[in-house]
């Protein structure tokens, strides 16, 4: 591909500049003429296609079959769909993934909030703040989660050590129910609160100060001027904080998996003592990869892209009717 | 005067509140290091040590028994070094056409693109996985690159950085220079866009360098894998475990990365704030 010389067959720029003159539009010419700039763009289409249109296409179709990645498929309709509505294990993971996403980002959202208030009027040491807050979002999910393991261990973990040292009793963080969940919202809330905290910092500095000027005058406090300026202001930024952690919260997956890694005895992918930490993503992976049951694996995917779109349609409303 | 002495006790209250959230952001690195300069004894000792002590070679050399860290970490180098380079000229070549050029299709095209955005990763992965079969590329590395070298999110954010910055009438001269479409490419569009590329760049390296979930699946040989499926096989271990030297395993695979993230840090937060605003 010689692209010298070429300037005839090239496309015309495109106009998103002040519209000169009917010089700039592009002469009618053949689809084939623009092949430099189709060739250009095709790796991501081809990719794509072999990796992500098909596969798709391939998972709707593999719902309604029965098929174990080996022998052939059989056709089984509705059946896996019926069996997931009725699957009390799904059941299960959905509401531990809920049960997580609630009690990891509500509280997280609010830190970020405050703490990028705080960032927003401190004028000294900005840029080591923001450093230290971003460094545990940059950390890979799986070493947070074997420092947390340590963390909440029941036999040497600093967190009973605490407990212990207050005179309380120890908890057994990684095997009871409600100690599994917290302990993986804790692990989510530490790497998300700074990343979130930079993005509201960034919609703090668009806020005109004339606005928290005509506060101060009228006499509000920190408290006031924060409910009724920042956090009125603050909701379309807000909602897209609130839009990317539902997304990203709802397909949790590393956390619990290595958090949870050596309490499992029957599955890698089960989630701790009693499912309790076995999130929805989870769950799709102990169908697919431990039991090889693939049919049923494409059938728990899309249930999980349903839920997933339904959210975002839930939080793409709430987007529209904060900017009427 | 009341207000000056008011104004800095709450500056006062500000910092304190500031490093008291420092602390907490940064306590669970220490805490690693901590954890990985001990033996197994001491850490089982109550009340726990608060400083590091002085078995890190010791744990350090159990890591390297019990795991082919440097085999794991060059598998996971290789992967993310060559992801990296064809991301960014992939995308970039992509977000050139898309932000300068009329071509048939163009708006559909773009559409679609964004649309695939949206595709959860579970939907494609058992398909995936069975393709990769197919084509005899599972256990390979071959299996992480491929998928990986072009993406929505990179061609989208390539794009707006380039409506913005390379201006028309730098096209149009180039192009009465006689430059053809790859000469505009490398010469008038990359040099201008560099900041922009940079950001990619450091963001999709470090996002494969923690990638987990599809390694976990596609590298089936326990001996032939990445940094952070070395890492969880360490820690997935039933009954006690050798804390030490996995704390020591998670501190050592975490160096690169650091050192990558010192070096963009700047770039990567202004980025990512603006991308959220806009």
């Amino acid at each position: 591909m010689t692209g010298v010389g070429a300037a005839p067959t090239l496309g015309a720029p495109a106009d998103d500049g002040v519209r000169s003159a009917a010089a700039r539009r592009p002469k009618p010419r053949s689809v084939l003429g623009y092949w430099r700039l189709y060739l250009a763009i095709s790796p991501f289409y081809l990719l794509f296609l072999c990796f992500g249109l098909i596969p798709v296409g391939f998972s709707l179709y593999l719902s309604f079959h029965r098929w174990d990645g080996l022998g052939s498929m059989e056709y089984a309709g509705l059946s896996q769909y019926r069996y997931l509505l009725s699957d009390s294990q799904f059941w299960n993971s959905l509401t531990n993934t809920l049960i997580i996403w609630a009690i990891a980002t509500l509280p997280m959202l609010f830190i970020a909030l405050v703490t990028a208030v705080m960032l927003n009027s401190a004028v000294r040491f900005k840029n080591f703040y923001r450093f230290a807050y971003f460094l545990p979002n940059v950390t890979s999910v799986v070493a947070v989660a074997i420092i947390f393991t340590s963390i909440f261990s029941t036999n040497f973990g600093l967190a009973n050590a605490v407990l212990q040292g207050l005179g309380l009793d120890q908890v057994a963080w990684l095997n009871t129910d409600w100690g599994i969940k917290v302990s993986i919202a804790v692990l989510m809330t530490w790497q998300w609160t700074g990343y979130n905290a930079l993005i509201f910092l960034a919609g703090l500095q668009t806020i005109p100060s004339e606005l928290y000027e005509a506060a101060r005058v009228d006499g509000a406090g920190p408290v006031q001027t924060f409910f009724r300026i920042t956090v009125p202001m603050m909701r379309p930024i807000i909602l897209f904080a609130l839009v990317v952690s539902t997304v990203t919260g709802l397909q949790s997956f590393t956390e619990p998996q290595v958090l949870l890694a050596n309490t499992n005895n029957t599955s890698t992918f089960a989630g701790g003592p009693g499912n309790s930490g076995q999130t929805m993503v989870l769950y799709f992976f102990q169908q697919s990869f431990d039991n090889n049951d693939f049919g049923y694996g494409a059938a728990i995917a899309w249930g999980i892209f349903l839920v997933v779109a339904i959210f975002s349609i839930v939080n793409w409303r709430l987007v529209q009717r904060g900017e009427k | 005067m009341k207000g000056m002495k008011g104004t800095r006790a709450r500056g006062l209250t500000l910092h304190i509140s500031l490093i008291a959230g420092v602390l907490v952001s940064l306590f669970p690195f220490y805490w690693t290091i901590v954890m990985s300069t001990h033996s197994s004894t001491e850490i089982f000792q109550y009340p726990p040590k608060l400083l590091p002590g002085s078995h890190f070679d010791e744990n350090v050399h159990h890591l390297f028994q019990k795991i082919d860290f440097f085999g794991s970490m060059f598998n996971t180098l290789v992967v993310a070094v060559s992801v990296t380079f064809l991301v960014l000229f992939f995308d970039s070549l992509a977000a050139f056409v898309f932000a300068k050029f009329h071509f048939p299709g163009r708006r559909a095209l773009f559409v679609i693109m964004m649309g695939i955005f949206m595709v959860p990763a579970q939907l494609q992965a058992i398909p995936q996985f069975v393709i990769m079969a197919k084509l005899g590329w599972i256990g390979s590395l071959t299996s992480l690159v491929i998928p990986a070298a072009a993406n929505a999110f990179g061609i989208f954010w390539m794009r707006q950085y380039m409506k913005g910055s390379i201006h028309d009438e730098l096209m149009d001269s180039s192009r009465l220079d006689g430059c053809g479409f790859l000469r505009q490419y490398w010469h008038v569009a990359l040099p201008v866009v560099r900041p922009g590329l940079a950001f990619l760049g450091i963001f999709t390296f470090m996002a494969q360098w923690n990638d987990y979930a599809w390694p976990l699946i596609a590298l089936i040989n326990p001996d032939h894998v990445t940094l952070q499926v070395a890492l969880s096989q360490l820690n997935s271990v039933n009954g006690t475990t050798d804390y030490g030297m996995v704390m020591a395993g998670a501190l050592l695979a975490l160096i690169p990365l650091l050192v990558v993230f010192f070096i963009g840090a700047r770039q990567i937060m202004a980025d990512l704030a603006k991308g959220a605003i806009r």
